[in-house]
């Protein structure tokens, strides 16, 4: 991140220099601020939302045993989490609510596997296998209906919006499954 | 589709009210535990702050400077020979990056080429199987504050490419 992060900035700096576009330049890093403020102050919401209802999951212990129940699913990618972890719940709930097009509860509910596979973490500052298993399949965007997709085609009048319903679970499963087979042959290799 | 789409509408409401049930039966005090909850979760965000304000200024500047639209000159030329509309590109590239920018191009792209068109059916199944990469990273990392990434980032990277090869491959197989 670090290198992608210097990158962006200086090519941002350098071709804003040579286009002319230094005004547009600064006035855009304050845009980023707000947004970020905005994405922020939107994310404060929904998770604090999630993190409270997931606490009472917790502290009833059915937390646990939908972690025993969901395991049998999760177990053959996630194999070094325990059975009844809380972090296969939080798991697969971030699962189901990406497959179900819910945003506003899969990212906190991703947040909380963050959080409970960083609770299976000995060195607490570098990510572990499961972590980037679990982001790997994140930004993969397993999701069964792009209902956004499907809306914005069929307001400007498309024959059969949803016939980019089977291209697209087709083209995520296959890129699903090549990052995550990328990420286990790395994981061979770098041991 | 009226099928899930009834299950994407339900299953929020029905699992907080089971969960909240569930706490009252077992005697939790669901109110105070929800707050508690909460707490931590204004805590995260906070936590997740500066690694936003970092993404976020790096995109809107590489969009601003100009070096955006280089980078869609650089391919033009490989997306003319292989027969591939111009415009997917700008999905391409701006997907992983911003998702409100994304959708604003892809709404261009409908409106311009027509809903029915090769270039918005390709973009349409980027726009559904491609995700803000860069936003994901920052969140979930920044959430519990990890350092060394490992090689998680170049795969992620490596993985937008190839799935936005495989999405180009499929629409042109399929149309």
């Amino acid at each position: 991140m670090n290198t992608i992060w210097f990158f962006l900035i200086t090519v941002s700096v350098i071709f804003s220099v040579i286009n002319g576009k230094l005004d547009e330049l600064t006035k855009s890093i304050f845009d980023g601020a707000k947004s970020a403020v905005e994405v922020s102050l939107f994310l404060l919401g929904i998770v604090a939302l999630w993190l409270g209802i997931t606490k009472i999951i917790e502290d009833s212990g059915l937390i646990h045993r939908l972690s025993r129940l969901f395991r049998p699913f999760i177990s053959r990618l996630f194999k070094n989490i325990p059975k009844d972890h809380p972090a296969v719940t939080s798991i697969t709930l971030n699962f189901l609510a990406n497959l179900f097009g819910l945003g506003n509860a899969a990212t906190p509910l991703g947040i909380k596997a963050m959080q409970d596979l960083q609770s299976l973490n000995k060195d607490t500052e570098t990510a572990t296998h499961e972590m980037m298993l679990f982001i790997v399949i994140n930004t993969a965007s397993i999701q069964l209906i792009p209902f956004t997709v499907i809306g914005i085609l069929a307001e400007f009048g498309s024959k059969n919006p949803s016939g980019v319903v089977l291209p697209t679970i087709l083209a995520t499963i296959l890129s699903a499954v090549f990052a995550v087979g990328t990420l286990f042959t790395c994981r061979k290799i770098f041991k | 589709m009226t099928t899930v789409n009834l299950i994407s509408q339900l299953i929020i409401p029905v699992f907080i009210l089971f969960a909240v049930a569930y706490g009252v039966a077992k005697k939790v005090r669901v109110y105070d535990c929800f707050v508690a909850g909460a707490k931590d979760g204004v805590t995260v965000v906070i936590k997740i702050f500066p690694y936003l304000l970092a993404i976020f200024i790096a995109v809107k500047s590489f969009q601003a400077s100009g070096a955006f639209d280089f980078t869609k000159e650089l391919f033009r030329g490989l997306f003319t020979v292989l027969n591939i509309p111009i415009e997917v590109l700008s999905i391409a590239i701006i997907k992983p990056l911003s998702g409100s920018a994304s959708l604003g191009v892809f709404t261009n792209i409908v409106k311009t080429t027509g809903p029915d068109s090769l270039t918005s059916m390709i973009s349409a199944v980027i726009m559904g199987s491609a995700e803000t990469t860069f936003y994901v990273l920052a969140v979930y990392l920044g959430a519990v504050g990890i350092k060394n990434t490992r090689y998680l980032v170049s795969i992620c990277l490596i993985s937008d490419v190839v799935g936005i090869i495989i999405a180009i491959g499929i629409v042109k197989f399929f149309f």
